[in-house]
């Protein structure tokens, strides 16, 4: 059933509507167990609306398998979406850094308090993330360690290919997850892919994931696909690599690949001169598990990410 | 007047974004103030290059107090202001949440960082602000409730008002709470304007920002007392919130004393312009925040009040 959760009047003949698909063939109970999948928080990053799509459609396929309720609220900041604009319109506030809102505050703080409000009660929540539009990851699930033990066990049901445990506490502080790990609902962030596009084989292989985590939680008694182990970062370290120069940065890799020392991730070069005004190799052998994409930089700008002092043999590395 | 480059950014296509501070006097590091973070802070901009003007003519006449150091900081992030964009960069970022930086991160942490190692030296800090929300403030000082905060030195700049405000998470990131981590005694003066330019207070916090360097002993200039500032603490303003969304017609600004249950606003029909909500006063008291915008949305903040509170 869709619903919306909260319904904010805009000034011209429109609302602001966030909208849950409750997905539920059992009389509703509170002793039925419930996963939400939340995603759009910032609206450039839509490798969740294809998440969200193939998990409803393939419980609509398979309905008798689902014993407890699945919602699904594919976006939350629905304008920005509709604009391809990774913060709340008018504003230009990152949703993901006002959480849990408030009943009392203005309107968009409100909307993020319906949010959580909505959520209370979910045995599980996955917010799932693209990265930004300027660097592409692999499928992985980022953890505040403050939480890691309570959510690791979730995480590495997830099939993705790493989980990264990241002890920024004050980047994390006002976001949704963090917000709802405080409120004690278990809630992890999933990151794949990069803003303003879809990757489908991405995709399926966290949506692989879902039903596993679905399937452990006793929700789904259908089949469900293998999954194979992530690297943790805790296991190892992860390498920024940032570029020395202002450019055009070429990659000269594949993502998602397993760089040996001296390798040649890429190029910063300069369109007039025809110089190359840097060249940027591996000094770490590990997964390369961030490529820069976007061509423009500055000095500074994130190229790519390795994690290191892991083996080659890990079966999380997939070339 | 001596002007020292603290930090250059290099574009590939722009010529080079130079943050400059201008300084006055020799010796301690005393106060340091700095304008726009934001590309909208024109008038934060301004207030700063009048402050320059006004340092320059009593630096002239001798009205530095030996010892003592002052610089200004004009704009911070020229890029945005000559694109008209709010923040920095192709990413975007905002340079009021990228604090206290790091020296190896993206440019946006590498200017903070820049920023906080050159004015974290100063024993007094004043930031021109903005809000996320648009719209008029009555001019006041801002001050974080970090336990290092000193209302009472708060009280010298001779504003009507002195706000003390709980950082929430988000709040850990900007040049204020990260000041005052550096152990400078450090403020955020608001006025009514950042787009635009509001003369009247402008002259306002420029003589706020003389009148605190002279009660500190920086600089000799004779002014006048100010206000005796009211200390309010954030959580008690109460706010007015918009019901329905339409055009937004205020009928009370900022710095009016509004009366329970008198109108303060009408929300029009953006189309058929009837009156769709009347916003009543739900106390007695001075109007702290307006909304200022055309348009509103339902839920908005419109009103923040002083509650029982009279000019």
């Amino acid at each position: 059933m869709i619903e919306n959760i909260t319904l904010l009047e805009l000034p011209v003949g429109e609302h602001l509507a966030i909208r849950r698909n409750r997905i539920c063939y059992k009389k509703e109970s509170k002793a039925l167990g419930r996963i939400a999948i939340v995603s759009g928080t910032h609206g450039d990053e839509l490798e969740g609306q294809y998440i969200c799509y193939e998990v409803a459609r393939r419980i609509g396929e398979r309905p008798e398998c689902l014993t407890g309720i699945v919602d699904i609220y594919p976006a939350l900041n629905p304008l920005g979406i509709d604009l391809a604009n990774r913060t709340l319109p008018i504003t230009g506030v990152d949703m993901n850094r006002m959480f849990p809102g408030s009943k009392d505050g203005n309107a968009m703080e409100r909307i993020a308090a319906a949010v959580v409000d909505d959520l209370i009660g979910a045995d599980l929540c996955i917010d799932v993330h693209a990265s930004d539009i300027f660097v592409q990851e692999i499928p992985q699930v980022r953890l505040s360690e403050e939480f890691a033990d309570r959510m690791l066990p979730f995480a590495k049901l997830m099939n993705v290919d790493m989980i990264w445990m990241n002890a920024t506490a004050t980047v994390h502080e006002a976001t949704l997850a963090h917000s709802l790990n405080t409120m004690g609902i278990p809630a992890m962030v999933v990151e794949l892919g990069q803003g303003n596009s879809i990757n489908m084989i991405y995709g399926n292989q966290v949506v692989d994931g879902i039903f596993n985590v679905m399937h452990e939680m006793g929700l789904w008694t259908g089949d469900v696909a293998p999954t194979q182990m992530p690297a943790i970062s805790s296991d190892g370290k992860v390498e920024f690599i940032r570029s020395e120069a202002e450019g055009i940065f070429l990659s000269r890799i594949q993502h998602n690949h397993f760089v040996s020392m001296g390798e040649l991730i890429g190029e910063v070069v300069d369109p007039i001169t025809g110089e190359v005004k840097s060249r940027i190799t591996a000094d770490k052998i590990g997964l390369l598990f961030t490529l820069r994409n976007y061509p423009l930089v500055y000095e500074g700008d994130l190229l790519a990410r390795i994690l290191t002092d892991i083996t080659h043999n890990s079966s999380a590395i997939r070339e | 007047m001596r002007i020292q480059e603290i930090y250059t950014v290099h574009s590939v296509y722009r010529e080079d974004m130079k943050i400059r501070g201008y300084i006055f006097g020799r010796g301690e590091k005393s106060a340091c103030i700095v304008g726009a973070l934001r590309g909208n802070e024109i008038q934060q901009m301004y207030i700063c290059s009048q402050l320059i003007q006004a340092l320059r003519e009593l630096e002239s006449n001798g009205c530095i107090s030996a010892g003592k150091q002052i610089q200004v900081i004009p704009v911070v992030n020229g890029y945005g202001i000559n694109v008209g964009r709010h923040f920095f960069g192709v990413d975007n970022g905002d340079l009021n949440r990228a604090f206290p930086g790091n020296a190896y991160g993206e440019q946006s942490r590498r200017i903070a960082y820049a920023l906080l190692e050159d004015v974290g030296a100063y024993i007094y800090g004043i930031q021109f602000a903005s809000f996320y929300m648009e719209g008029e403030f009555v001019p006041h000082v801002r001050m974080m409730e970090t336990g290092y905060q000193n209302a009472s030195l708060a009280n010298l700049f001779g504003l009507p008002y002195v706000v003390v405000h709980k950082p929430a998470p988000i709040d850990t990131s900007t040049l204020n709470y990260n000041w005052q981590d550096e152990m400078t005694a450090a403020f955020s003066l608001y006025t009514n304007k950042n787009r635009e330019i509001d003369e009247q207070s402008a002259r306002q916090a420029v003589a706020a920002v003389l009148r605190f360097l002279k009660r500190m002993g920086i600089i000799r200039y004779e002014s006048h007392s100010g206000y005796i500032s009211h200390v309010l603490y954030e959580q008690d303003l109460s706010d007015v919130h918009a019901g329905e969304a339409g055009i937004f017609r205020g009928l009370v600004k900022a710095g009016d004393d509004v009366r329970y249950g008198r109108p303060m606003a009408e929300i029009l029909d953006p189309q058929e312009g009837m009156v769709r909500e009347t916003i009543l006063a739900p106390t007695d008291g001075i109007v702290f925040f307006a909304h200022t915008s055309a348009l509103v949305l339902q839920g908005d903040t419109v009103y923040r009040l002083v509650h029982r509170l009279h000019e």
